[in-house]
């Protein structure tokens, strides 16, 4: 694989005596869609926090885009081009849903100024006729628009979606997935945790499985379902 | 120089304030460690326990502690009234943490400085038969007015235990801190249920004030002194654990009884602070946490 | 407002100080007066971290009492001059500021509010073991004779209109800024502000020593004011109480609601201890204090934003 935008490089991260990761390994392409899916407590959410600069890492080596990211801050990381968003949506609740594009806009989209302005993200994303309202005014779907929109606002290279998906209706699920395919077309590689197969399987390229803090397989979504190492990890013995 | 015996004199003083330490602290690890309810106005409510007793014992001359028992209903109700008030505020609306503190911080101010309009600022005491007296073990002197609240706090501290251990409102407090979702399978009302809690804490608060005028004089402005006191022992003790509060208050009564003896009592404050500092800094899970 | 427009008031302000300064009325007025600006600037001071970052300070005496401190230090060993000691008041309870900014590392929320009370008494304890400044007994200041000015309380009373403007200007123009933004996020979410690019922790260092360094600085004329300083007065929990209760009422999340606060809550105290009683009106502080925050947790500014958007 030719220079990685992402380059995960055998990482550990231990809370206690427990090993959330085992040297975890992964390499992502620039324009990539990745599913990484595992049983809950697998890892994929201490991976991502590890990734964005929420947790320090044990052991092993983050590269973006060549550079070694493995010691910075979060907020660097962002700024870089690394943006999450969050399972559970954490909205700037004292700003309207305008005024919190403009955190990022301001703090992290700056260095890399072309590109959509608040409105625009707002109106490709279906949340233009809500700019001015508060986020507790907001419907559940329209939370996790506007954690999306948030993310577009630093203006991504690499964008994880954690969960993004949870608990909507089929019909909004499809929503969400056709914006996150837009981002990619204009570029944007995504990295989408999943709990909704029927979303992943679709939306992914290449699909990663993490268990108990190990990465236990990988392949194309078709690929994927026939494994049966996945299947067991699912279903227990 | 330093004396040995004075040194044993003041582990023994020690260990004795630490029962009466964990009898103060025992209502904040109830509502701070299973509640999550920062009640900083808890040392009011012990100044106001004491004023209690020294009203009943100035006019009536009814002894100290008896009076802290006879007064728990009266204090449990006030600490169930200030809970709902609390609850409907903050609790229900989610913003409990930072404006239900200052909430609190309002509540300790209002009691202190009404303490003052009516008692004024001297110092206050009470008279009891014990106080005064005491007995001698191999060079070491027992002071009854220290042994007395001391086993009163052992006692409360037993009482509480069993309570949170044996009962059904015992261990459905444990379970609001833990999963509120089996708890209303179990068929209780979690508000209900802190609303016990906090009222025993503040009932627990108002004996050990009696408990501590028997100790030593009391001024309104004593509150101030055992905020530190008692977080410290809280956080020191693991947050909620029963074992860990006297534990912890027996660490902080020998510190603090040492400190006083070795460099002056000016000093013995600042270790209760800065044990609380280092224990927040270093390990905010406390030496037992869960 | 344009910040021009702001700094004109500011200078506006000062001279109106300046022109009640000469009028030469009742010398209670600017006794009086003094103590409600003093309040204008630790309100303000303390909204910088408590309104704007989220995280509320208990041990505002601390930060206030080392300013006083700081004084009565160099007074004593050095004789400086009055500017000398407001600048190194505010630079001395600065870096405590800082101090406390890296505690918010390990410490949210309320573990960090019991913290600064802990540091409070903690502080509180050495200056009462530290003879030098007068220990436990306090230390009685001998005012010099007084310069430019017709009375140490004239004098002191335009100092205050001064550092007064100056402290709310420079809270207004971060607030506006990309700072004030910044602070706003990380109050809302801390995980999202850093994840959206904001420094967190610089911000929140930033915000810690500033508040410190004017929390200093609003204590560091204290011994003119006073002439006998003692821990207790000078780490009274007043402080700490006011400091909450003024932005509390006034509403924390513009430079305007602690000024408001300060100024409403500090005349009732000054007209409570003259016509009541000083410890009745501490009483109205907490009764206040605490209607706010279960009725009006938004303060005055917020029930006017309200009432407006009906």
């Amino acid at each position: 694989m030719a220079d990685p935008l992402l380059e995960i490089d055998s990482i550990t991260k231990r809370f206690g005596g427990f090993l959330a990761l085992d040297r975890v390994s992964l390499r992502i392409r620039a324009g990539e869609r990745l599913g990484l899916i595992g049983p809950n407590g697998s890892g994929k959410t201490t991976l991502i926090n590890c990734v964005s600069g929420a947790l320090p890492t044990d052991a092993g080596r983050i590269l973006f885009e060549g550079r070694d990211v493995t010691r910075l801050p979060a907020h660097r990381r962002t700024r870089l081009g690394i943006v999450r968003s969050f399972q559970i949506p954490k909205p700037f609740a004292s700003m309207t849903v305008l005024e919190n594009l403009g955190i990022p806009l301001e703090y992290a989209g700056l260095a890399r100024a072309h590109g959509a302005g608040a409105m625009e993200i707002l109106t490709m994303i279906g949340l233009d006729a809500k700019a001015h309202l508060r986020p507790s005014g907001l419907t559940q779907i329209e939370m996790r628009k506007l954690e999306l929109a948030r993310a577009m606002a630093a203006r991504p290279k690499l964008l994880i979606s954690d969960e993004a998906m949870a608990g909507l209706s089929s019909a909004e699920v499809d929503d969400i997935l056709a914006i996150l395919f837009r981002l990619n077309e204009q570029g944007i590689t995504i990295i989408m945790i999943e709990h909704i197969m029927r979303a992943v399987m679709r939306f992914s390229k290449r699909v990663v499985v993490l268990d108990a803090g190990n990465r236990i397989a990988e392949g194309t979504p078709a690929e994927i379902v026939r494994n049966p190492a996945v299947e067991k990890a699912y279903l227990g013995e | 120089m330093i004396s040995w015996d004075l040194v044993a004199n003041a582990v023994v003083a020690g260990i004795l304030l630490g029962g009466f330490y964990a009898a103060v602290s025992l209502g904040v690890s109830l509502t701070f460690g299973l509640l999550d309810v920062v009640n900083i106005a808890h040392p009011a409510f012990v100044i106001l326990g004491a004023y209690a007793a020294y009203m009943m014992n100035s006019t009536l001359g009814l002894d100290p502690i008896l009076t802290g028992v006879l007064f728990t209903p009266l204090f449990y109700a006030i600490g169930a009234g200030v809970y709902r008030i609390y609850y409907a505020s903050f609790e229900r609306r989610g913003e409990e943490s930072l404006r239900g503190l200052v909430f609190f911080f309002g509540v300790l101010f209002i009691i202190e400085v009404a303490l003052s309009l009516t008692y004024g600022v001297d110092y206050r005491l009470v008279e009891a038969v014990y106080i005064g007296k005491s007995i001698e073990l191999g060079g070491i002197g027992i002071a009854f007015r220290l042994l007395v609240p001391c086993v009163v706090g052992l006692l409360m501290t037993l009482a509480l235990y069993l309570f949170l251990s044996r009962t059904f409102y015992g261990r459905a407090v444990m379970g609001v801190s833990q999963d509120q979702v089996a708890l209303r399978l179990m068929g209780a009302d979690p508000v209900r249920i802190k609303t016990i809690a906090f009222g025993i804490g503040i009932a627990a608060a108002s004996l050990s004030g009696a408990l501590l005028i028997t100790i030593a004089p009391v001024v309104p402005s004593t509150d101030r002194d055992y905020i530190g006191r008692v977080f410290a022992i809280a956080v020191l003790g693991g947050l909620g654990s029963i074992g860990g509060t006297l534990v912890a208050s027996i660490i902080l009564g020998v510190a603090e009884s040492l400190m006083a003896t070795l460099f002056g009592p000016s000093w013995s404050l600042a270790v209760s602070f800065g044990i609380l500092l280092l224990a927040l800094a270093v390990r905010p899970a406390g030496l037992f946490g869960r | 407002m344009k910040t021009r427009g702001a700094l004109a008031v500011g200078v506006a302000v000062i001279g109106l100080g300046l022109a009640l300064a000469g009028l030469g009325v009742n010398p209670y007025v600017y006794f009086a007066g003094y103590v409600v600006l003093q309040y204008v600037v630790i309100a303000t001071a303390w909204n910088v971290l408590g309104g704007y970052a989220g995280y509320v300070n208990f041990g505002t005496p601390a930060f206030f009492a080392l300013g006083a401190y700081t004084s009565i230090f160099l007074i004593e060993a050095l004789r400086a001059p009055l500017p000398v000691l407001i600048l190194s008041g505010g630079l001395v309870a600065a870096l405590l500021g800082l101090g406390i900014g890296y505690l918010t590392l390990r410490l949210k929320g309320v573990f960090f509010s019991i913290a600064t009370f802990a540091l409070s008494v903690v502080l509180q304890t050495l200056i009462i073991n530290w003879e030098y400044v007068g220990g436990a007994k306090g230390y009685t200041l001998i005012r010099p004779p007084v310069p430019f000015f017709r009375s140490w309380g004239v004098l002191l009373f335009t100092l205050m209109v001064a550092l007064a403007v100056v402290t709310v200007l420079v809270a207004r123009t971060i607030e506006r800024s990309w700072i004030g933004r910044g602070l706003a996020a990380l109050r809302d979410d801390e995980d999202a502000a850093e994840c959206m690019g904001v420094p967190t922790l610089r911000l929140k260092l930033f915000a810690t020593t500033l508040s410190g360094f004017f929390l200093g600085v609003a204590g560091a004329p204290f011994p003119y004011y006073v002439t006998y300083v003692e821990p207790s007065s000078a780490f009274d929990l007043n402080y700490a109480v006011n400091a909450l209760a003024m932005p509390m009422i006034g509403g924390t999340t513009t430079w305007l609601g602690p000024v408001i606060g300060a100024v409403l809550l500090g005349t009732a105290q000054q007209v409570a201890t003259v016509t009541i009683s000083s410890e009745l009106n501490l009483l109205i502080v907490g009764v206040v204090l605490v209607l706010f925050v279960v009725l009006a947790p938004e303060g005055l500014t917020g029930l006017v934003r309200k009432l407006r958007r009906r």
